[in-house]
C-alpha cells in the first residue's frame, strides 16, 4: 500500500482535489460553491496533466548548451505544458459563461439557492 | 483541391464565420443571417466533395500546418467522419433557413449573437467529427459546448437555470474526458488516435489505459444524456427558445456518440462495454416511460432523445456489423426525425400559441402542411416502413439476435410500443376529437346541463365549434421541414444503397467476424 503512494502523492492530492470538488458541485445548494467545485475539477485535471510531465532533475524544455541533447530525461516534456495552457483558456471560458449564467438567474429569480430555484420554477 | 482540404474547411468555415458574422452584423443586422446562410450552403457543398472524394479515392489524411502525425494534429475524413459532417452541414443548413424567421420573432434583439454564437456551436461539432487528435477533441468538443450553453440559455425566465445545470454536468463530462485523456498520454505518450491504436496492444493490460478509457466514456456518456445523467436534457430543450433546440437537438447529442464509436475504436471494442449496453437498454425503456408522463410537446421529445440516444448506444456498443450499422442509420434518421419534430414544435408554438400537448385539437386544420412532416416523422420515430426509422431498428434488431441477448431485443420492441402510446396520443389529441370544446373557451349552459345528470357524454352534447382558420407557418419556415420531412422517406426508401456505399466503409474492420 505505501510503495502505491510513495512517489504519487501529487496524484493522491489532486484525486482528493478532484473528489472534493465533485462533492461540491454535487452537494452545496449555492449555485456559486457548485461553480467554485467546477473550478476545483477543472484544475485538478489541468494539475494531472503538469504532474505528469515533471521529471525528477529536468529543466525547462529550451535548449541549455551546458546540458548534452543526446538525453532527454533532463528536459521536461513541454507538451502537457502548452496543452494546459489551452485547457486553462477554455476553464476560464467556461467559468465566464458560468456566472454570466449565475447573474441572469439571479436577475431572474433574486436567489442562487437550488432549492428555491427548484421550488420557483416548479410552481409557475 | 477543395475536395482534398476539407477536412480543414468544414470546421475552418463555421469558425471564420462566427468572427466574421460580428464584424459584418455589426453595420447591419440583416446581414448575419446571410452570412450564416452562405457558409452553411458552402460547408454542405465542400462535405458532399469531401464524401465523393472519400468514397472515390479512400480516406483524406490533412496535417495542420504541416506538421506530420503524430507530433502534428491530423485531421481525417474517412467515411465515417465524413457521413456526420454531412449530416451535420446538412441539418445546420436547414436550420438556418428555418431559423430566419423565427429568430428575428423569438430573439429581435439577439439575432446577430444568435447566428454568430450557433456558427461557432457547428464550427465545434464539425471539428469534433474531423479531429484524429484526443486533445484536439477536447478543444472543439469545450467550444461545442460553451456555445450550446449560451444557445441554451436564451430562452424563457427558467433557461439560464436550466443552461446552468448543463453546464455544470457538461463541465464534469468535459474535465472526466480531460483526466481519461491525460491517463492515455500518461501511458503511451501520444495523443493521436491512430498512433494511440498501433501502441495500445503493448499497454493493454495496464491499470491506467482502462482507468482512462472509463473516464472518457463517462464523459461522452454525460454529454449524450444516456439515461441516468440525462437530467440536464430535457430542461435545457424544453426552456430554450426554439430555434436553438432545433439546432442542438438533432445533432449535439449525436455528435457525442461518434466520438463514443471513435474512442472505442481506437480501443478495439473492448468486452467491459457490455456494462453500457446494460445503461443503453435502461436508457431505451426509461426515456420511452418518462415520455409518456410529459404533457408538452418539446419535453416529451426531450424524453425521447434520452431513449433514442440509448438505440444509438446499443448499437454501437452490441459490437457487431449488423447493430453497428443500426446505430449509424439511427444516428442519421433520429438527427433528421427531431429536426422535423422541433421544427414543427417551433412553428406550433409561434402558431398556436402552446406546446401543451391537450390544446393540439383542430391543429391539423390549422397547419397541414406542418402536420404531414410532423406525422411523417412520428411514423418514423415508432418505426413503421417506409420512413427511415423502419430500418434503423430493424437492424438493431437484427444486431441483438445475432449476438443472442434477447432481453436488448425485448428492450427495442417494448420501447417501440411505448413510443406508439407517446406519440399517437398526439395524433389521438389532434385527429380525432377536432371539435371538442378546448379548456380556454367558455363553457356554454347546455353543456353544464349535461354535466350534472352525467349520463350523456359531451360528445354528443349540443357543440358551438368554431371552424379553426388555416395558419401556416411561412414558407421560408415550411420549406426545410418539408424537405427533411421527404428525405425521412427517401432514407428510408434507399437503406440498402446509403448502407452498401457508405455505412459498410464505416464499419471498423475488427468488428467483421473472423
Amino acid at each position: 500500500m505505501l510503495e502505491l503512494i510513495e512517489g504519487h502523492y501529487a496524484y493522491f492530492f489532486l484525486m482528493l482535489l478532484f473528489m472534493i470538488g465533485m462533492y461540491a458541485m454535487m452537494m452545496k445548494k449555492n449555485l456559486m460553491k457548485k461553480i467554485m467545485g467546477m473550478s476545483m475539477i477543472q484544475s485538478a485535471t489541468i494539475m494531472v496533466w503538469i504532474v505528469s510531465a515533471y521529471k525528477d532533475g529536468g529543466t525547462i524544455p529550451v535548449l541549455d548548451p551546458n546540458i548534452p541533447l543526446d538525453n532527454p530525461d533532463l528536459y521536461l516534456n513541454p507538451l502537457p505544458h502548452t496543452l494546459m495552457l489551452t485547457a486553462i483558456v477554455v476553464a476560464v471560458v467556461t467559468l465566464g459563461v458560468s456566472f454570466a449564467l449565475a447573474v441572469s438567474i439571479y436577475r431572474n429569480y433574486n436567489t442562487l439557492n437550488e432549492n428555491e430555484l427548484l421550488d420557483r420554477t416548479k410552481e409557475q | 483541391m477543395i475536395a482534398q482540404n476539407s477536412p480543414a474547411l468544414i470546421p475552418v468555415l463555421y469558425l471564420l464565420a462566427a468572427i466574421i458574422i460580428p464584424i459584418t452584423g455589426y453595420f447591419r443586422t440583416g446581414s448575419a443571417f446571410y452570412v450564416a446562410l452562405l457558409t452553411s450552403a458552402a460547408v454542405f457543398a465542400v462535405s458532399l466533395l469531401g464524401l465523393q472524394e472519400v468514397l472515390t479515392n479512400g480516406a483524406i489524411s490533412y496535417h495542420l500546418a504541416g506538421w506530420m502525425p503524430p507530433l502534428g494534429i491530423e485531421l481525417i475524413l474517412d467515411p465515417l467522419s465524413a457521413f456526420i459532417s454531412l449530416l451535420i452541414s446538412f441539418s445546420a443548413l436547414m436550420v438556418i433557413i428555418y431559423a430566419k424567421e423565427n429568430v428575428a420573432m423569438e430573439l429581435p434583439e439577439k439575432v446577430m449573437p444568435f447566428y454568430s454564437v450557433s456558427m461557432l456551436l457547428l464550427g465545434g461539432l464539425a471539428g469534433m467529427t474531423v479531429t484524429g487528435d484526443l486533445f484536439n477533441l477536447y478543444v472543439f468538443l469545450e467550444i461545442a459546448a460553451i456555445a450550446g450553453y449560451a444557445l441554451l440559455a436564451i430562452g424563457n425566465k427558467r433557461a439560464p437555470f436550466s443552461a446552468f445545470r448543463y453546464l455544470t454536468l457538461g463541465t464534469a463530462g468535459a474535465s472526466f474526458y480531460l483526466m481519461g485523456v491525460a491517463f492515455i498520454f500518461i501511458s503511451t505518450g501520444t495523443l493521436n488516435m491512430a498512433d494511440i491504436a498501433a501502441v495500445l496492444p503493448g499497454v493493454k493490460d495496464q491499470t491506467a489505459v482502462i482507468v482512462g478509457l472509463v473516464l472518457i466514456v463517462l464523459g461522452l456518456v454525460v454529454k449524450m444524456g444516456v439515461f441516468p445523467v440525462h437530467q440536464w436534457l430535457p430542461d435545457a430543450y424544453t426552456y430554450a427558445s426554439s430555434t436553438a433546440t432545433v439546432l442542438i437537438a438533432p445533432i449535439g447529442t449525436k455528435v457525442a456518440a461518434y466520438v463514443l464509436i471513435r474512442v472505442l475504436t481506437i480501443y478495439e471494442f473492448p468486452t467491459f462495454i457490455q456494462t453500457l449496453t446494460w445503461v443503453a437498454a435502461a436508457s431505451i425503456i426509461a426515456g420511452s416511460i418518462l415520455a409518456i408522463a410529459q404533457k408538452d410537446i418539446k419535453r416529451m421529445l426531450a424524453y425521447s432523445s434520452v431513449a433514442n440516444i440509448g438505440y444509438i448506444t446499443l448499437g454501437i456498443t452490441l459490437a457487431n456489423p449488423l447493430a453497428f450499422i443500426g446505430a449509424l442509420m439511427h444516428i442519421l434518421n433520429h438527427a433528421m426525425m427531431k429536426l422535423v419534430l422541433f421544427m414543427a414544435a417551433g412553428g406550433i408554438l409561434n402558431k398556436m400559441g402552446t406546446l401543451s400537448m391537450s390544446r393540439m385539437r383542430g391543429f391539423p386544420t390549422v397547419m397541414p402542411l406542418t402536420t404531414f412532416a410532423f406525422i411523417i416523422a412520428l411514423l418514423s420515430m415508432v418505426g413503421i416502413p417506409p420512413t427511415g426509422g423502419f430500418f434503423s431498428k430493424i437492424y438493431l434488431l437484427l444486431g441483438a439476435i445475432e449476438t443472442q441477448s434477447w432481453f436488448f431485443v425485448f428492450a427495442i420492441l417494448l420501447s417501440t410500443l411505448l413510443a406508439v402510446v407517446y406519440l399517437f396520443r398526439f395524433i389521438n389529441i389532434a385527429f380525432f376529437r377536432p371539435y371538442e370544446k378546448s379548456d380556454d373557451k367558455k363553457i356554454t349552459q347546455s353543456s353544464e346541463l349535461t354535466l350534472a345528470f352525467g349520463q350523456v357524454s359531451p360528445d354528443q352534447s349540443p357543440k358551438e365549434f368554431e371552424s379553426m382558420k388555416r395558419n401556416e407557418m411561412s414558407l421560408l419556415m415550411l420549406i426545410p421541414i418539408l424537405i427533411v420531412a421527404i428525405g425521412i422517406i427517401l432514407v428510408g426508401v434507399f437503406n440498402g444503397t446509403i448502407i452498401q456505399n457508405l455505412l459498410n466503409l464505416a464499419i471498423p474492420d475488427f468488428l467483421w467476424p473472423a
